[in-house]
Formats: C-alpha cells, structure tokens, sequence
C-alpha cells in the first residue's frame, strides 16, 4: 500500500458495496423522478385539454358494428365489448397461426435435411426468401395484390355450387346438427380417455414382453371411427346451410373475411420460415452416435425417428419454437393495417380514436399482450422442464 | 513434385449424382417427380410474366400491354420510392450523403489500414452531423426540409442505420444492467427487457404517437420521425439485450475470475476481457436483430410516416396506376431482400473470420 493513511472519502468510494449501493440510489430516484414527472405532466396535458381519465368510458355505447366477431355484438354494445371481441380474434388468428406455422415449419425444415437435392434446395430458397421480406409487406401483398383482385359476389368462383370464393371473402356451407349431437361429441372424449389407457398399457406391455402395439393407427381409428359410429347410431340429423347469393352479397353459411385469409397465409408463411430453421437446427444437434447406436440395435426408420431422434431434437426445439410462437401472437397486431378486426385494430384504433382514453387504452392493449406472453411462456418453461435432460 | 490427385470416390459420374441426390430411393423418386413436374409447369409462365413479357420502357400505363409485368410504374415513380416527397431540385444532398458514407466505409473493408478506430469514432460522431445537415438543412444556406417530406428507401435507411448503431450500445449497457449484482440495477434492467418483449411493437408506436405528446412538459414537442426512431431503437434494444445476455452466459467463469484477480476494474474487466468474447459469440444473434429492426422499420408507416412500403402503398392508390400492385409489392419486396439477405451473408463472413477455433 502505497498510502495508509487513507482519505476517509476514498476509503468509501473504494468500497464496491458502498458505490454499488449509492449509485442504486441515485438511479431509482431518476427513475422515480422521471415517471413522476410523467404522470405530473401527463395530468397537467389532460387537464389542459379537457380529457377526463378512468375507466368508465367501457360502460358507455360503442355505435361502430365489427365486421367479424365470436361472439354477438352490435353497434348497441359497449366499448368494453369491442374490448372483448378485440381479444377474441387475436386469439383466434394466433391460435389458427400457431397451428398451421408449426406444420408447414416443420415440413419445410425436415425438407431442407432431405437427401433429396431438389427439395432441400427449394426449402432453403423458401426459408432465404420469406424470412427476409418484412411481414407487414407479405400481408399487404396477400391482401391487395391477391385477395383484392379476386371477382365480385356476381362472378364468385365457385366450387360445387357450395364453396364460393370472392373479394368479399371465402363462403363455406355451414354444418347444423340436429338433437343427438351430444353423443358424438361425448364419444370423442370417450375416444381420448381410451387413446391414453391403451397407450399406457401398450408401454407396460412394450416393457413388459417387449412386444410393441400400433398405437398410432389404434388411435387414429378410435378417433375418427367412433364419433362416426355415434353418429349413426343416435341417428343425429346433419343439415348444411349453404350460402346463397342475395342482392349484393352471399347470406348464410360460414364466411371467411378476406382480412383473415391474407394475415392468416403472411403469419403462416413468415413464421414457418423461421420455424423451419428451428427444426432443422434441433434435428442436426442430435448427435451422430444416437443415429448410429439406434442403427446398431436393428430400429427401423420410422422407430429410429420417433423414439430416438424426435424426443431429443424437439430439447433443442422447443424453446425457440416457444418464442416463435409468441412473436406470431403479437405480429397478428399488424392486422391493424389491413382492418382484420383485432384488439389493437378494434380496440386501439376504432375504440380509441372514438373515445380518446388514449393511455386507458394502450395500457389495457398492452397488458393483454404481456399476459399473454408471460401465461405462454410460464406453461412452456413448465413443459421444459419436464422435456429437459435429467442429468445425474 | 507430383501433381494432386482425388481419391475415385470424388469423381462422380454426373449420373451417379442425380442417382444419389434425386433417385435415392422410391420416396425421394416419386418427390422429384411431383415437383419437378411443378417446377416445370409454373416457373417458365412466372419467368415469362417478370422478364421476356414485361413492359420496361414508357411514361404511362397505356405503354404496358397487360400481357406481363408493368414494370413502367416502377420506373415512373422510381424517384418517389427512393427519395418520398423531398424536393426534386435538392436530390443531390441525399446522393451527396450516401456516397459520402460509402466511401468513408470503404477503408473499414481493407485488412491493411492501420487508423479504423479513429474512422469508425469519425463515422458515430461526425458524420451523423453532417448527415443531418445535408438531410434537413435549414444552415450554410441549404433550403430546410422538413422530415414529413422524407420517405422511401432513404428513410427507411436513415431509420434503420439510427435503429443499428443506438440500439447495441444499449442493449449492451441493459444486458450489463441484467447480470449486474446490484439487485434494484438488474430490476429495472428486468422489467424494460420484459415489458418491451411482452408487447407487439405497434403498440410501443402508437404510445410513441399518441401517448409521448401527453407526457412531455407543454411545449415541449418531439418530431414524429423522432418518436418513431426512439420507439424501435428501444423495443429492438431489449432484444438484442437478450441476445448479448445469451453471450454473457457463455463465458466461462473463470475469464471473469481471471480479469478479477489482475487486478481491473468493472469497466476494464468488461471492455477489454468479457465483452470482446461475449459479442464474437452472439454475432449472429445480433445480425438477426438488426435484421429484424431492418424489417421493423415498415411498422411506421402505421404512424403515418412514408417510409418504402408506406410510399408503395400510397403509390398503389394513385388512380392512374390502379391495379399494379403485385408488381409495387415485388419490387419492395425486393429491396427489403437484398438488404436484409446482404446482412446475413456478411455476417456468416464475419463470424466465419472472427473464429478462432476456441469453440
């Protein structure tokens, strides 16, 4: 030591705990010092111009109508309605999203490992071209250049005199059960419930005798082949609505909007780019030696794949995949763009723009999002954790 | 000296390798086959509709004959996509800008010139000066124009090059902040990478837009442009702060102990030991958010500003040129690709050259 007799003002400063905690309290008093005055001014701006705050504005009529909603709502509904209906068809896009994303991504990803040079060529230009072109740019694509160029109602395309296809939308004939329908829905969880002991006693069995069981095929068929079953024999009536042209447009039936077709086609495509990826990483990180081994103790492909490669690859995968996910759930908020009514196009667009709560709102949209994404994220560290290595 | 020769396994007969890469076996057959025969009934129509039946050369729609592409309308408002409403006559600045930084980068690319730091501090501080001079000017007698009248490419460059170089120093200091072991530091380091995470970034626009004019002191007023750029730069912050965590995490824990016991400093042990191994890690992750921030930058057009596919958009709209818009959406498309594919290929050279072979 060069000078014991130190200051005692360094002596301070020279402790890392002692400047560790003086430079957190100068920082959470900027921070409290910069939301204070945030809210001090944002008070002020609100005062000024006139805008009262709260949350009762959600009581009061909406008077605008929603071209696409799940559950019932007219313009006499309220803004907290629109709240709801908003939430619902981002869950729906997300969900339909997630659901046709995971499957092309993994067929494209498994394609990009195929021995076959063609298709792994076309994989990989799938993947270099739509990851690299901004989504919003994909849906609008899908959406004027497409979809808006498709004929009127009077010209629909149609298939069957059923399925008709216009800029108005995809029309879809609409299945009405009659009385009875109760038991076909019954026997498909019948169908589940058995799925799950036959496969437990299949697995005993395997380990057991080391005979092995179909269980694929097994549930396959109970799956499809009793709801059928059920139906023919509680003799349920099924009738189709079809959709009919009337005046201007189709009536009855199911209708697709054309703002969920485009986001829908740009969410799958853009984001199975980046899931195909994913896959093909997790497949590749799957040693060399586990294919070997499987190889050596006789497994056939199909075996080899689904005992030996798919549980280890998808360790690898699953977490990516996870956050994939949730980037598709807040990308469908681009919706806003085209009017595929969703919470942040309803909500805070329409909803805002007519009663302008602008920091209820936002707030409100922005909490739903992160619920969502930390509710997502907690089930798939769960899911994790039980799929992670136990390791000694 | 004897000449090299390949062993007989690397001489396949051009036979041999359609047997293996195309016939393997009856699955891969019936695959080539199928699409093959796909490939072979769409792509020559699709290479006909964009190259041999293309309209190139006219001022107006009627010099497209409607038989392929109108690639007219590209050409006729080609100025307006790259340069959005600012004014003709002051063109020469934005081109003046632009190679301005090309050539100020050229250097950086030669492995043998020895003064790059001093270049890239020029090129963080200076030259962002002189850009904005020559962008909005209003001093030394340039005409002022005012950022509502910038758009296309250029702005989605300016946009883009801000987003890049503001966001990694602050994804770095927030990363930081995340493995600090002052917990109220790692909190709020916590809590911004989370909620930033946790929202789509339209909504940190719209806040950005309609929310930001409500927090300021009266009077006080942010550009829009301005607005823009602060909400991206902070949202991809958050994730790069992600990306350089991951890199953080990967470094053994004997370099920390290392830096510790020679004696440095936080910011010594940081900058000069976990740092430079950390980011060489997360290369990669961190093109990807560039990438992404690129892409990102389209998002705006929601705000109202014109950036390209803003600009494109509006363009679609004008009623002489109703009814090209697969055409408009190609051409965008095209230039978002070849910036963002740009990236990711210098980037695989990058860590390619950077790898030292220590993992």
């Amino acid at each position: 030591m060069k000078n014991p007799q130190r200051n005692p003002i360094n002596t301070y400063w020279n402790d890392p705990v002692f400047r560790g905690r003086v430079f957190q309290a100068v920082m959470l008093i900027a921070v409290i010092a910069f939301f204070a005055s945030i809210v001090s001014n944002t008070l002020h701006n609100l005062e000024v111009r006139g805008i009262s705050s709260g949350f009762g504005f959600l009581n009061e009529e909406a008077g605008f109508g929603i071209l696409q909603s799940l559950i019932e709502y007219n313009e006499t509904h309220t803004y907290g309605r629109t709240f709801v209906v908003g939430i619902l068809n981002t869950l729906l896009v997300s969900a339909l999203g997630i659901v046709l994303a995971t499957i092309v991504g993994f067929l494209i990803g498994i394609g990009r490992l195929s021995n076959n040079w063609l298709i792994s060529r076309l994989a990989a230009v799938y993947i270099e071209t739509f990851r690299n072109i901004p989504l919003l740019l994909q849906i609008f694509f899908w959406y004027f250049a497409v979809l808006g160029v498709l004929p009127h109602p009077r010209q629909s395309i149609s298939w069957g005199e059923s399925v008709f296809l216009n800029v108005r939308g995809l029309f879809i004939p609409d299945p009405q059960f009659g009385e009875g329908v109760g038991f076909v829905v019954a026997s498909f969880f019948i169908a589940i419930v058995a799925i799950w002991f036959i496969k437990r006693w299949a697995d005993k069995r395997m380990n057991d005798t080391g005979q092995t069981f179909p269980v694929f095929y097994t549930s396959l068929a109970l799956l499809i082949g009793l709801p059928v079953l059920a139906f023919f024999v509680s003799g349920t009536t099924l009738v189709w609505v079809m959709p009919e042209l009337k005046g201007f447009n189709f009536k009855g039936g199911i209708t697709i909007i054309p703002e969920l077709t485009a986001l829908l086609f740009a969410l799958t495509i853009y984001t199975a780019a980046f899931i195909a990826e994913i896959v093909r990483a997790g497949i590749q990180a799957v040693p060399k030696g586990q294919l070997e081994a499987s190889r050596a103790l006789g497994l056939k492909n199909g075996q080899m794949l689904r005992l030996v490669v798919i549980p280890q690859a998808m360790r690898v995968i699953i977490p990516p995949l996870t956050s994939q996910y949730l980037n598709l759930t807040k990308n469908s908020s681009l919706a806003t763009a085209i009017g595929y009514p969703d919470l942040v196009s309803i909500f805070a667009g329409t909803t805002l723009n007519q009663s302008g709560q602008a920091i209820e709102i936002i707030l409100m949209v922005m909490a739903v999002y992160l619920t969502i994404s930390l509710v997502i994220s907690l089930f798939m560290n769960i899911y994790n954790k039980r799929m992670a290595l136990v390791e000694r | 000296m004897l000449e090299p020769v390949y062993s007989p396994a690397f001489k396949k007969h051009p036979l041999q390798w359609i047997q293996i890469n195309l016939f393997y076996d009856w699955f891969s057959s019936v695959m080539t086959l199928l699409v093959g025969y796909l490939l072979v009934s769409f792509l020559p129509a699709l290479i006909d509709w964009i190259f041999i039946s293309a309209d190139w050369f006219g001022s107006s729609r009627e010099d497209c004959s409607g038989e392929g592409a109108c690639w007219v309308f590209i050409g006729a408002r080609f100025d307006q996509f790259i340069y959005g409403f600012y004014p003709p006559e002051e063109y020469w600045r934005v081109n003046l800008a632009t190679v301005l930084l090309i050539a100020l980068m050229v250097p950086l690319f030669f492995e043998n010139f020895t003064k790059k730091a001093w270049l890239i501090a020029f090129l963080l501080i200076g030259y962002p000066v002189i850009a904005k001079i020559l962008f909005a000017g209003g001093v030394f007698g340039l005409e002022q124009v005012d950022t509502e009248q910038w758009g296309g490419l250029m702005l989605t460059l300016i946009i883009a090059t801000v987003g890049i170089i503001a966001s990694l120093p602050i994804g770095i200091l927030v990363a930081l902040g995340r493995r600090s072991e002052m917990p109220i530091i790692r909190w709020l380091c916590v809590s911004f990478i989370e909620v930033m995470r946790g929202v789509p970034l339209i909504t940190i626009l719209f806040m950005a837009s309609v929310m930001l004019p409500l927090f300021m002191p009266e009077g006080v007023s942010f550009d829009k442009l301005m607005r823009a750029m602060i909400g991206i730069t902070l949202f991809q912050a958050a994730y790069m702060a992600e990306v350089i965590r991951g890199g953080l995490q990967a470094i053994p824990k004997g370099q920390y102990e290392a830096a510790d016991s020679l004696g440095l400093n936080y910011f010594q042990k940081m900058g000069f030991i976990i740092l430079p191994q950390a980011l060489k890690l997360v290369i990669p992750g961190i093109v990807n958010t560039f990438i992404a921030l690129f892409k990102d930058t389209s998002l705006i057009l929601i705000i109202g500003l014109f950036e390209l596919s803003g600009i494109m958009k509006a363009a679609l709209n004008d009623p002489d040129w109703l009814g090209f818009a697969i055409e408009g959406y190609l051409f965008a498309a095209l230039i978002y690709w070849i910036f963002c594919f740009g990236m990711s290929r210098y980037s695989m050279r990058v860590e390619a050259k950077l790898n030292t072979g220590h993992r």
